[in-house]
This record gives C-alpha cells, structure tokens and sequence, in this order.
C-alpha cells in the first residue's frame, strides 16, 4: 500500500470530480494542440506545395485567388490568358521555366490539369508506373486518387465539367490512364495530370456544346467564368475558331532572385495579365487566418487556466474535506513531506490524465479532419506527426499543474495535527 | 518491573497554553497494563494523549516512548518514533474512506516503515471477528464494525503502546465493556501497553489502574 496507491484511490473515489476536471484540462489542451498542429502542418504543406513556384502569370483579378487556383488548385481560377502568353515569358530573361496549366475539369472531385511533364517536376514526383502522355486524353494520375478511386494504368476516366461530382460529364471524350506518380505528399497526389491539348480537345467540344443548348453551367469553369466576366470575350469566340487555344495560368520559375522585384511589376503595369506570388499571397492569407488563430489560442488559454483554477478547487475542497484523514496519517507516521506528496501527487495525476486525454483528442481530430480534408483538397495534415510547440505546451501544462497542486498540498505540508485533531 | 519492561515514562511534565493545563510529576506504563486516563472536561486527557504521541512539546518535563525521550527530537524523528511505536485509536476512528479494511491496515504498516505482513493484518482481523470484511470500504460498515477495524489498524505495526482516546464514549455498557476487553486482549498479546483516555468512568473496572486528571491518582 503505497501513497501512489492511496493517491489513486483517493481520487478514484470521487470519480465524477476527477472525470469532470480531467475533461476540462482535456478540452484546453486539445484546443491548443489542435491549433498547433493544423497550423504548423498547414503551413508546411502550404510551403511544399508552393516549392519552386516564384510567380503565377494569369488574368486578372484577385491575386490570392489565382495562387490558390494555380497552386494549391483549392480555388476556381480567374479567368484564361491566351496560349501565346507561353512562349512570350518563356523568352523573357527573367524567366526560367514556364509551365502552363490548363483548368476546369475533375473526376470525382480531384483535378483534370491540362500541363506539360515538367510540371511533375516541380514535385519531384516519379512515375511509379507506365510512363507520360504521347497522344491527347491520355493522363497520369496521383497516389491519393490511385487510392480512392481505384484506377490504374489502362483504365478510363471521363470527366466532368467544373469540381462537382454530379457535373456535367464529357461522355464523348474519356481520359486513358497511362502512367501513376508515386506519392509526393504534395498537391500532385490529388491530381490528374494530361496534356494541354487534351483539354483544349476536350473544350473545343464542349463550348460548341454549350453554344448550341445555351446550357449554364453551375460549376465554376476556367473558360466559363471567362465568358460571365467578359462578354465582349464571349462573342468573339464566336468569331474565332482558336478561342481554344487559352491557358488558364503559368507558373513561373525565375532565372535570378532580382527577377521576384521586376517581373510582377512589368506584367502588372504593361500587360493585361496580373502576376501574384505564392510567397506573397499566402503570408498574406495566413497573417488574416493568423488573427482568428490567436483568437481561438487565446479562447483555450483560457479553458487551461479554467480547467487549472478547477482542479486548484478540487483539491483544496477535498483537502478541507479530508483535513481530519491526513491529521490521522500524521499520526499513523506519515511525515509533513508525505502528506505533500500525496496531495500533490493527486494533483499531477489529474494534470497528467488530462494532457494525455487531450492529446489523444487532438492527434485524433486532426487526423480524421485531415482524412477528410485530405480527399482531393490537396492539403495534407496527418494526426501522426508532433508539432514542435506540442512540447512547451505539455511543459507548461505540467508546469501549471505542478504549481496548482502545490498549494493545497502545502496546505497538507502545514496541517496542524493536535489543532486539526482536537477542531469540531 | 526491569527498565525494559516501561513503555512510557513521563517526569516533571508541564504544559500550558495561557493558564497551567497539564502537570504530571511521574508516570510509567508497562508492557502488557493497561493504565485509564480519567477526569472531567477540559482537564487534559486529550492534550496528554497528544503530548505522549508527540504532537505537542511540553513547556518542561520529559516524555520517554521505548526508552527515547521525544521532547529532545526532531519532528520528524518524532514522526518515525509514533510510527513505529505508538497506535492511536481515535474517538472518531479515521479510517481512510477510500481504501478497503485490509488497505487501511496495510497503509499503517506502511507509514510505520515496518515490513508489509497482509497475514498479520488478516490475523488480526480474524481475532476481531470481522476477517469477511477485509475487502469491503469503511463505508460499508456499522459502527461497531468500523470501531473494531480501527482498533486492528492502531496495532497493525506491532507498537508497544496503544492509545485510544474515549473508546467507548458512543457505546452501551455491554459494547463498551465489549470494547475495552478486545483492546487488552490484543495488548496483552502483543505485550504493548494500552492507556485509555476517557471521561468513562464505565471503564475504571475493566483496567489494571487509572490516573487521574484533575485529582488523585
């Protein structure tokens, strides 16, 4: 029978108190740890996603929009560019690389990109089977939507108009799968990558299809918006057979650091185009998302020195509670330092339970949060992984306990045992 | 009686708070006697009690527990020497709420420093009459079952002096004769001496002598 024992035991008596407290200190730690996690994997993701793009060339509009179309492909694109806008900046000194996407199918949620082989690149990405496109509506597709959607190389896949699973679907034009990348733990996993010429095929259809029934389109499209948000552009597509022949946005890699200061300036003074940078753009979203962050960090501060204050008046109302017991264990020959002991010892363990149930909470929300955002949002965040700040907060949190079970406990450290013994 | 024989030797002892409460000139209790405590209210049995377990220092006078004086120690030397030698039986027994009969009996081994015998504790209880409830809370007892519980867990680490502070004071004559006959029983076997400090003079005939607060011994 060891004060660890009788510890338990006391506080296994008067379980609904401790479950009451545990789950409070739970709550507020799962609160931060949830924040801590989504964030930092957030970021992260957001970071490994951008790699290597320095700018996203596209129609303009909002700047944030267009990255989020272009990169991350969480958001519809503003509107297309001419496929002549390729070669132009391809040519340009500041530019290294230019890779054109084309946007505005899916299948089943994940994205059709009309592009060029070196967009896996920017990846790293590897073919894990079968190889690239020769001919058109011919496409590789990603590790997620190999996962989820069971397809594999010689299967076919006809896609839909817009991001909706119940869109509008190209029946008379499927995609054959011809290659699968291996897993990136990028963007590219939720993708389905093809050649431009497949999509503009694929449109050059689809337009004279809408065309013909005047069919509005619920879903977002690349080419559609185009034509909502510029009806002078609508009837000279009518008038021009190549209308086809746009591009929804090109990703830049530049050739010199210097080029980050000129080029978006060149292209958003002189050209009709606007230039948005990643980096930019999304230090700017996570700066606006960052003010609702430390809102919800401050809210579970909050539930913590709550849960803290709750437990500090447990124990201190059990210690009045019991303050004839631990006189007795005086007696027995239990030292001032054992009495210490004990009631602290009853306190860690409640801060302990609590972190531990909150942690499980959090790592487990974030999981199936990540699970669900994870199939075809092309973010990934895992319950599996540890947050660096996860360690302050555990030692915070234990160091909150520790002092709020220091007092009562040196409340039990100073009982008076003849007075407490001889008291009504 | 040899020198080894006394458990409690008590000289010049005084102790007050404002006024003179307590003064005892000389006092032993040997191993296996049991010696009452006797006087009215507010004469001083308890603070004796308190001052024989060490739990108040008196302002002269010495108090010998096996042969250790407790009014030169430290307070946790006191600490180990009421552990080890002295069992106290409270008047409201004080038996740990969350733990099982035989855990209470346990724990003070525990807190004595003594070794862990769960067969003595069993025996014990057996003696008591009450070993089917080694497993059951304090809660789940009568008084009378609760009494006879806190008095197996005042000698549960064999000490040489047990003090139990108005054992029969909530108890009909025959229980409370019941009483007294159990706690000289067990210190007659364990060769402790018992001291009975209680404002029952129901008890006076069931003791080897009595001391008198407030009076003649």
């Amino acid at each position: 029978m060891s004060l660890f024992r009788l510890a338990l035991a006391n506080l296994g008596s008067s379980p609904l108190s401790s479950l009451v407290n545990v789950l409070l200190l739970a709550l507020g730690t799962a609160s931060i740890a949830i924040l801590l996690l989504a964030s930092a994997q957030l970021s992260s993701t957001l970071s490994r996603n951008a790699a290597g793009i320095d700018l996203v060339i596209g129609a303009k509009g909002s700047p944030l929009q267009l990255v989020l179309a272009g990169v991350y492909h969480a958001d519809v694109p503003p509107g297309n560019i001419p496929a002549t806008e390729v070669d132009r900046w391809q040519e340009h000194p500041s530019v290294g690389a230019a890779i054109p996407l084309s946007l505005g199918d899916s299948f089943r949620g994940y994205r059709i990109v009309g592009t060029v082989p070196e967009f896996a690149d920017l990846y790293q990405a590897k073919i894990l089977q079968g190889g690239f496109w020769d001919d058109p509506f011919e496409a590789v597709i990603g590790s997620r939507v190999i996962q989820t959607t069971g397809l594999k190389v010689g299967d076919t896949l006809a896609g839909v108009h817009g991001l909706a699973e119940d869109g509008d679907t190209h029946e008379d034009s499927t995609y054959q799968v011809v290659g699968t990348f291996a897993p990136t733990d990028s963007v590219l996993d939720s993708l389905i990558v093809t050649s431009t010429e497949s999509v503009w095929l694929m449109h050059a259809g689809h337009d004279h299809h809408d065309h013909e029934e005047g069919h509005d389109h619920e879903e977002e499209h690349a080419h559609e918006e185009h034509e909502h948000e510029h009806d002078h552009d609508h009837e000279s597509h009518e008038e021009d057979p190549q209308h086809g022949d746009e591009i929804t946005l090109l990703l830049i890699q530049l050739s010199s650091p210097l080029g980050a200061l000129t080029l978006p300036r060149e292209i958003n003074a002189e050209t009709g185009l606007q230039a948005a940078s990643p980096a930019y753009e999304i230090t700017r979203l996570l700066q606006i998302v960052g003010v609702g962050l430390n809102w919800l960090n401050a809210f579970a501060v909050v539930l913590v020195i709550s849960a803290a204050l709750s437990i500090f008046a447990a124990l201190y109302a059990s210690l009045r509670a019991r303050r004839h017991d631990l006189a007795v264990l005086r007696c027995l020959g239990a030292t001032r330092g054992e009495l210490f002991y004990l009631l602290f010892v009853e306190g860690l363990l409640l801060t302990i339970a609590g972190i531990i149930v909150g942690l499980i909470l959090a790592h487990g929300g974030v999981e199936l949060l990540g699970q669900w955002l994870g199939d075809g949002q092309g973010i990934v965040i895992s319950g599996w992984a540890w947050a660096n700040g996860e360690f302050a907060l555990v030692a915070g949190l234990l160091l909150t306990g520790s002092v709020t079970a220091m007092i009562p406990a040196w409340q039990a450290y100073s009982t008076d045992v003849a007075r407490t013994l001889t008291a009504p | 009686m040899s020198a080894e024989a006394v458990v409690l030797q008590i000289k010049n002892l005084e102790f007050h708070y404002d006024k003179p409460l307590l003064e005892i000139v000389d006092f032993e209790a040997f191993r296996g006697e049991s010696v009452g405590v006797l006087g009215p209210s507010g004469c001083g049995k308890t603070t004796f009690m308190h001052l024989v377990a060490g739990l108040l220092r008196p302002a002269r006078g010495k108090i010998r527990v096996a042969g250790t004086d407790i009014t030169r120690l430290s307070e946790g030397q006191v600490d180990r020497i009421r552990g080890s030698n002295i069992g106290i039986v409270f008047q409201r027994l004080h038996l740990v709420p969350s733990l099982s009969v035989i855990d209470n009996l346990l724990l003070a081994q525990r807190l004595a420093r003594t070794p862990i015998d769960r067969g003595y504790a069993m025996d014990l209880l057996g003696q008591l009459g009450i070993p089917d409830l080694a497993n059951r809370k304090p809660h789940q007892l009568s008084q009378g079952q609760a009494q006879r519980v806190a008095i197996a867990r005042s000698v549960a680490h064999r000490p040489v002096l047990l003090v139990a502070d108005e054992p029969t004071s909530a108890l009909d004559d025959e229980n409370a004769g019941d009483a007294i006959k159990v706690l000289r029983e067990l210190t007659t076997s364990t060769e402790a001496a018992l001291i009975v400090v209680t404002h029952d003079e129901r008890v006076r005939g069931h003791l080897d002598r009595v001391l008198n607060l407030g009076g003649a011994q």
